[in-house]
């Protein structure tokens, strides 16, 4: 294999000597980064998502059974906007599933269009669209960096073990890898969610199971590069041994890609996840969740005679929160490939 | 060449073993009562599931099961379907046409739509179209289909419903479903002949242009909704393919020779950049199965796609098997035909 110099590995101060300290942010990539406008808006578009996710319970007007849950009675409700109270912070990282269900405006099956109770309306058996689409965000992050993380540890797993023993164990794993990636994935998550059983948590497996060859490909593809470059072969030559040398040498240098498939990844993995809810093949019904909304609006697609637009805000709303959501991630990861790779600057 | 393709062809029944191997794998995590779902076709059977089980040995080791559930499948037994009340060959039989009518068509907007705008924004390189069309593939690849979808639906059939069906006697209406209501009932009764199951072919056999645009008409909308993601994909690897074409040392000979842009643009670059294009645009085709189980539930198409989504929801494990079992047939032979595409567009490939 030829030696190809890594952008990556240059970017790592060398050791010995006194390096000049270079700060990440004032490295090349991160002022090709700056000066890309897509990349601005991408990055602002996830942190919006962040701050939304992780301030729901402020956002939103928590429901009846998910206030009890927190502890909290009609006295101490406004506390959940109060920093320096318990509540706060419960509501923000301990808050219990039933915050996760949409409050229910009333029981009919028809929408009501936005007021001022229901700022984005509510879809088929009274779900606060508005609601929804705040908690929604919560679990879209959820969802994501779940998967991501669980993809990532079984690449690492595969990739790693085949670009380090190389040989048959590579042959075996890359070929079974290649199989997964060509099936499609949605339907290959589609059977393994109803051979798990439909909850949540069965999605993120299965959406976990088709994601991780992306990452095992990789992965190895790095290491078989680097395993070639000096500074590897001598730490090998003094003696390191394989676990040390794939931890301390070898993953460092792996990370930058990771970080470009791993944020294209929660775009698209997020998508997926939406499209299994579509189809029905989420969380239950009620649980705030952008594709379950979308699949909601499918009743409601004509209005009564006369005003077919009656119902648009049931698909416009969780629609575009999908597709803002997918589309500030994918932004961000291209300008993250972009920056990290000085080939195509 | 020949050799390389009978290489390839024997390669064909491994990784046809390896993926039903894993299937058959996977279902072993159902009880045997539920796999024995598979052989019940009436309330008698259903009655005597044990018998069904011992009959099948579906509590037999998997070896065993395997060799068994191939036997059955070679014979054409891939089980009896509960979404659609037919044994699953049958149900694919019928349905593959209407589902492979919806995905060919679809790949027409994708590669041409894919390679111009590609072609397009490389030529213009950081100007305003190059821009445009950029950000554009960037939106259509985060565009989630289902979402594309409904928002076709409320808009041509929901809100500009009224004007449709008025204007020119309702020849433009975008309506879900295959065909309208007055094909679907002479297709019913017999008037209209169904030969291939295929309506754009079936309609010109039978000499029916009204019936082909009644058929085209329908896939108007699902074919924008299958095609959007896909050729936003296809017009990204387009356009970074040609600008590493056109950065080559031969582009610049051309040039200094003093050829025309046009031709070096065209018969230079392009064809060259083409190539990485047909391999994706081969992958593409048995990636549009994701996008075909969507597009159908949300366009109520009666093909293979909504069965299967359908089968999901109600469990009906057998089709849920034999529609997994048909993608892996689709995907080994896509592979193979992509293979054998790379190799006659790319020479290096052959010889190699």
């Amino acid at each position: 294999m030829a030696r190809e110099e890594t952008p990556v590995a240059l970017s790592k101060a060398p050791a010995g000597g006194a390096p000049t300290p270079t700060r990440w942010w004032r490295s090349k990539a991160a002022k090709r980064f700056r000066r890309n406008p897509l990349a601005i808006t991408g990055a602002i578009l996830v942190a919006a998502f962040a701050v939304v996710a992780l301030f729901a319970p402020q956002l939103s007007e928590p429901g009846r059974t998910c206030l009890r849950d927190l502890g909290a009675t009609a006295a101490t409700m406004n506390d959940i906007n109060d920093p320096t109270k318990g509540l706060f912070w419960r509501s923000i990282f301990a808050s219990p599933e039933a915050c996760y269900t949409m409050p229910r405006a009333s029981y009919s099956p028809i929408p009501e269009s936005p007021s001022e109770a229901f700022p984005l309306g509510t879809t088929s058996n009274g779900y606060d669209i508005a609601y929804g689409l705040v908690w929604g965000a919560r679990t879209a992050f959820q969802i994501g960096l779940i998967i991501v993380g669980i993809s990532i540890v079984l690449g690492l797993l595969v990739g790693g073990l085949a670009g380090f023993f190389g040989g048959w164990v590579d042959e075996v794993l890359m070929r079974f890898t290649d199989v997964v990636i060509a099936f499609p994935s949605l339907v290959l998550a589609i059977v393994i969610v109803t051979i798990l059983g439909q909850t949540l948590t069965n999605v993120i497996v299965a959406i976990s199971l088709v994601a991780w060859p992306n990452y095992a490909r990789v992965i190895r593809g790095e290491i078989l590069k680097l395993k070639t470059l000096d500074y590897v072969e001598s730490a090998r030559a003094l003696g390191g041994r394989g676990l040390r040398i794939f931890s301390r040498h070898i993953f460092p240098n792996t990370l930058a890609p990771l970080v470009v498939v791993a944020s294209l990844d929660m775009g698209s993995v997020v998508l997926t996840a939406a499209a299994l809810s579509f189809l029905g093949l989420g969380p239950p019904v009620g649980y705030a969740d952008w594709g379950q909304m979308v699949n909601f609006a499918r009743n409601w697609i004509l209005g009564p005679p006369g005003d077919p637009l009656a119902y648009w805000y049931t698909s416009v709303y969780p629609g575009m929160a999908i597709l803002v959501f997918v589309l500030g991630w994918n932004l961000l990861g291209d300008a993250l490939r972009d920056a990290l790779d000085p080939r195509d600057a | 060449m020949f050799a390389y393709i009978v290489r390839r062809l024997l390669f064909i029944p491994f990784v046809f073993i390896g993926v039903t191997v894993m299937i058959v794998l996977l279902m072993q995590l159902l009880s045997p009562a539920q796999r024995a779902a598979a052989f019940v076709s009436s309330d008698a059977q259903l009655k005597n599931l044990d018998a069904i089980i011992e009959q099948y040995g579906l509590d037999e080791p998997f070896h065993v099961q395997y060799a068994s559930w191939v036997g059955e499948a070679l014979q054409g037994n891939l089980g009896f379907s509960t979404a659609s009340s037919e044994p699953v060959a049958t149900t694919i039989r019928k349905r593959l046409p209407a589902s492979a009518e919806l995905a060919l068509v679809s790949l027409i907007p994708v590669i041409g739509l894919g390679i111009w705008l590609g072609t397009l924004a490389a030529l213009n390189r950081d100007r305003a179209i190059d821009q445009i069309t950029r950000v554009g593939a960037i939106v259509g690849w985060s565009l989630p289909n289902f979402v594309l979808g409904i928002w076709l639906l409320v808009l041509f059939y929901g809100g500009l419903g009224d004007v449709l069906r008025d204007f020119a006697g309702g020849a433009f209406r975008l309506e879900p479903g295959r065909v309208s209501t007055e094909v679907a009932i002479q297709i019913a009764n017999g008037t209209f002949p169904i030969r291939t199951n295929f309506l754009l072919i079936d309609s010109l056999l039978a000499g029916r242009p009204d019936v082909f645009w009644d058929a085209l008409r329908h896939l108007i909308l699902p074919v924008i909704t299958l095609a959007a993601t896909s050729s936003a994909l296809i017009m990204r690897v387009m356009r970074s393919s040609l600008l590493e074409t056109l950065s080559q040392d031969y582009v610049r000979t051309a040039r200094a020779k003093g050829l025309r842009d046009q031709i070096v643009h065209f018969k230079h670059a392009r064809r060259n950049a083409l190539i990485p294009v047909i391999t994706l645009a081969g992958f593409t085709l048995i990636f549009l199965l994701n996008g075909v189980v969507i597009t159908e539930t949300v366009f109520n198409y009666p093909g293979l796609g909504r069965w299967f989504a359908s089968a999901a929801v109600a469990l009906d494990y057998p089709a849920i098997m034999g529609f997994t079992v048909l993608t892996a047939f689709i995907v080994v032979v896509g592979n193979l035909l992509v293979d054998v595409l790379y190799a006659i567009v790319d020479p290096r490939i052959r010889y190699g």
